[in-house]
């Protein structure tokens, strides 16, 4: 790190310097404090790779096995670190490979910077061997775009994407680059982006609406925090806390929202949502004061939202204005920073104590227990739960492992079972719902996290539409745990079938390989499990294992998870069986 | 029809009032960068609305362009796209303005047979109690020139039409909005927002 900054200096200190438009391009990189890379090259990316090989001691590159797990692997890097994740694809396949993982960092608000080769410019619009109008393509998911086609161009737009990809509610950014603009030459001189004249990231805060939102919070009776990833990405995790405990204000999260508020708080009363706590749900429909944080009302979180908190005065903090009375109407909106709005809040807010209110979330919680946890983690079927062995990794690793989760129902009991006790240990595909995200994410939040465990959970599913990246795992020695909690079914869809297509299972059962075998075949220690009696111990050993490590569990084929706001219906219909 | 149920429905028209669907302006300021046309547009796609006129301009501030966009929607999701619109990068400002908050126009152009117009002074006649002017004489057709509002264009269009029209075209709706500030003030205010922001 020391060097890197000297060069940095070094750097700085020099005017210009004529190098090659793909020098530019990793120099830039360097100069943003960039460390890692992922992706995966091809013809029209060649001159950047070649460079590449000269900087191999200060820029990492992980060769993935297909462009989509360098996306997602640079997403977990991203959600891990708080940093940008960069990854490099070639034209036309390479970048529309990209695309999944781009739409998924948007909808999940997470700095991405890809960087995709193109054709020389003067074959732009001829069909051109592997060419795309990745331009056009990524243009709706993608928080900026950009094509270079002059290597003089490069340091600026590379600045400017680091700027726009990090700044206010962050998101994915292409840079596009010419093959021609790659071989060229530039006087090279690197200065960051500070600002844009059509761009501002940060909303001014308004104090005026921080009164009118303390007066309201002060004069609640039965005021409730809902918190989302908004909250992470402003890093308020801890004027959440504050604010919380002042106030003495019952906190649920959304999906990407855990781990910003620690499960064992007391006034920490669960997850919303479909599948999230039966108190969380029902109480939305209670309060009388709604203040939501960096979230977004999604409608996994709403459900019908004409019955969604119509007693309650909503508050809404949040720093992108297109989300401010998009899903649900509110009363005071702060478009802000969340870290900015909750620090003014809390010198204005009373400290108070809502015992007989949180009471209510606890009587719920006793319910939810009798109704659905007992039962889920002391099931008497003779195959095991997905429930009972996360609670299981959970315990083990004190809540403390960066969990990162694929899409379905492994990911829902999770989200559920998992005590989340580290900011930013939970990683997920959240808004977009993409299947084959775990295994790259979990290897690129490996990279980003360093002595921390991180441990993935897939379903059968998801892990064969990224089970390739088992091979970067291999090839780069990246002690990540993967769990696989195979139940050969897409279990989610199975559910949903069973309880609302009259058990049609169309399409949903799955005639798995043996994990195990394709594990050890990449070289990667694996272990399969199916008795209750030998989970405990297949789980230490997991843990304990220096390096990468597989471990199928195998587990209740036909289980359903509960609680369950049904599609359509309202937070108050959720349902315990 | 019960008092109440008419009470009833003057309170749902008042509230459909904002969900009525009707021409509604919308106006956007840009840097001039290439495709962020397409990039406005597809905000329109995603919801389906369909774009009924559009044009670009420059304004009078160098560098800046003006997307004139007509569209039919309601208010509600005209706002909403709006704010989706804001969030490109190179958007300087979007506003969504209904017909009495601007002041607008359009440009005909309509194409005739040289031998209508030889047939006697109608079409002269026409032409000029119409306000619209002559803009081109070739040897077998005459360019007829109209600006004004669709209902006025049209109007010329259909007593036209008898005659053998050739082609019709009509641009796009252009607008100013009756505010009093000017483009320049309004991204100089911009600007010193976004440096209370970054300090």
């Amino acid at each position: 790190m020391e060097t890197l900054l000297t060069s940095t200096t070094q750097e700085g200190k020099k005017m210009t310097e004529k190098i090659s438009g793909s020098e530019a391009v990793i120099k830039s990189l360097i100069m943003e404090g960039v460390n890692t890379v992922f992706g995966y090259p091809g013809g029209a990316i060649m001159p950047i790779y070649d460079t590449l090989y000269h900087y191999e001691d200060r820029l990492k590159h992980i060769l993935v096995r297909h462009e989509q797990g360098a996306i997602h692997a640079a997403q977990g890097f991203a959600r891990v670190s708080g940093e940008v994740g960069v990854c490099f694809a070639t034209s036309g396949p390479g970048a529309t490979n990209l695309i999944t993982g781009i739409a998924d960092a948007s909808i999940d608000s997470t700095p991405i910077v890809c960087i995709t080769g193109q054709v020389t410019s003067k074959l732009l619009g001829t069909d051109a061997f592997q060419e795309t109008d990745v331009i056009g393509i990524s243009m709706p998911v993608t928080k900026w775009n950009y094509q270079v086609t002059k290597a003089d161009e490069i340091p600026e737009i590379i600045a400017r994407a680091f700027y726009i990809a990090k700044s206010g509610r962050p998101g994915p950014v292409l840079i596009d680059i010419t093959k021609d603009a790659q071989f060229d030459s530039l006087d090279f001189h690197y200065k960051k982006c500070e600002g844009i004249r059509s761009y501002h990231p940060v909303p001014k805060l308004d104090l005026k609406k921080v009164d009118q939102a303390a007066e309201l919070i002060n004069s609640a009776k039965k005021p409730y925090l809902l918190v989302g990833q908004g909250v992470l990405l402003a890093h308020a995790e801890k004027e959440l806390k504050d604010f919380a405990e002042k106030t003495g204000i019952p906190v649920a999260s959304t999906l990407l929202g855990l781990s910003a508020f620690s499960d064992d708080h007391e006034l920490n009363v669960g997850f919303l949502g479909m599948h999230g706590n039966y108190g969380p749900n029902i109480k939305t429909n209670e309060c009388d004061v709604l203040i939501a944080v960096g979230m977004r009302f999604d409608d996994r979180v709403t459900g019908d939202l004409s019955t969604y908190a119509k007693q309650a005065k909503v508050i809404h903090i949040e720093i992108d204005p297109s989300e401010i009375d998009k899903n649900v109407k509110t009363d005071i909106a702060i478009n802000a920073d969340a870290k900015e709005a909750l620090k003014a809040l809390i010198s204005r807010v009373d400290q108070k104590q809502h015992s007989a209110w949180l009471q209510e979330f606890r009587d719920c919680d006793k319910l939810e227990q009798e109704k659905v946890i007992n039962t889920t983690l002391a099931p008497e079927t003779e195959k095991l739960k997905m429930a009972e062995v996360i609670k299981l990794v959970s315990d083990k690793t004190k809540g403390e492992a960066v969990i990162v989760t694929d899409v379905g129902q492994h990911q829902m009991v999770a989200s559920r079972y998992y005590q989340f006790k580290k900011p930013k240990s939970n990683v997920t595909s959240g808004g977009l719902g993409t299947m084959g995200f775990a295994l790259p994410a979990a290897f690129g939040a490996k990279v980003a996290a360093g002595d921390k465990e991180v441990i993935a959970v897939i379903g059968d599913g998801g892990f064969q539409m990224t089970i390739q990246e088992l091979g970067s795992i291999f090839q780069y020695k990246v002690p990540v745990k993967i769990i696989v909690l195979n139940n050969n079914f897409l279990g989610m869809v199975r559910q949903w079938q069973q309880l609302f297509f009259d058990k049609r299972y169309s399409s949903t059962e799955l005639v798995n390989p043996d994990f195990v075998r394709i594990s050890e075949g990449y070289g990667i220690e694996a272990n399969r499990v199916s008795e209750r009696e030998k989970i405990d111990d297949a789980i230490d050993k997991m843990l304990a294992y220096d390096g990468a490590y597989f471990l199928e569990v195998e587990v209740e084929r036909e289980d359903n998870v509960f609680p369950m706001v049904p599609a359509g219906a309202g937070v108050s219909d959720i349902r315990l069986e | 029809m019960e008092l109440n149920d008419i009470a009833k429905t003057m309170d749902e028209e008042l509230m459909n009032n904002h969900q009525e669907e009707k021409p509604l302006t919308i106006s956007v300021l840009t840097e001039n960068k290439s495709g962020l046309l397409n990039g406005v547009t597809i905000i329109f796609t995603r919801r389906k609305i369909n774009i009924e006129a559009i044009n670009v301009s420059i304004t009078e501030v160098e560098g800046v362009s003006r997307y004139t966009i007509l569209i039919r929607s309601n208010r509600e999701t005209a706002e909403k796209v709006v704010k989706q619109i804001r969030k490109l990068v190179e958007v300087l400002g979007a506003f969504v303005y209904e017909e009495d908050e601007i002041h607008y126009q359009e440009l005909a152009l309509y194409k005739v047979p040289m031998s209508v117009f030889l047939q006697g002074n109608k079409i002269e006649r026409l032409v000029r109690n119409s306000g619209a002017r002559i803009l081109a004489i070739e040897r077998d057709y005459i360019v007829i020139e109209k600006t004004g509002h669709k209902n006025e264009t049209y109007d010329l269009f259909e007593k036209l039409k008898p005659y053998g029209l050739l082609e019709f075209v009509r641009s796009g709706r252009i607008a100013v909005s009756k505010s009093k500030r000017e483009t320049a003030t309004f991204l100089k205010e911009l600007e010193e927002a976004s440096k209370i922001k970054s300090n």
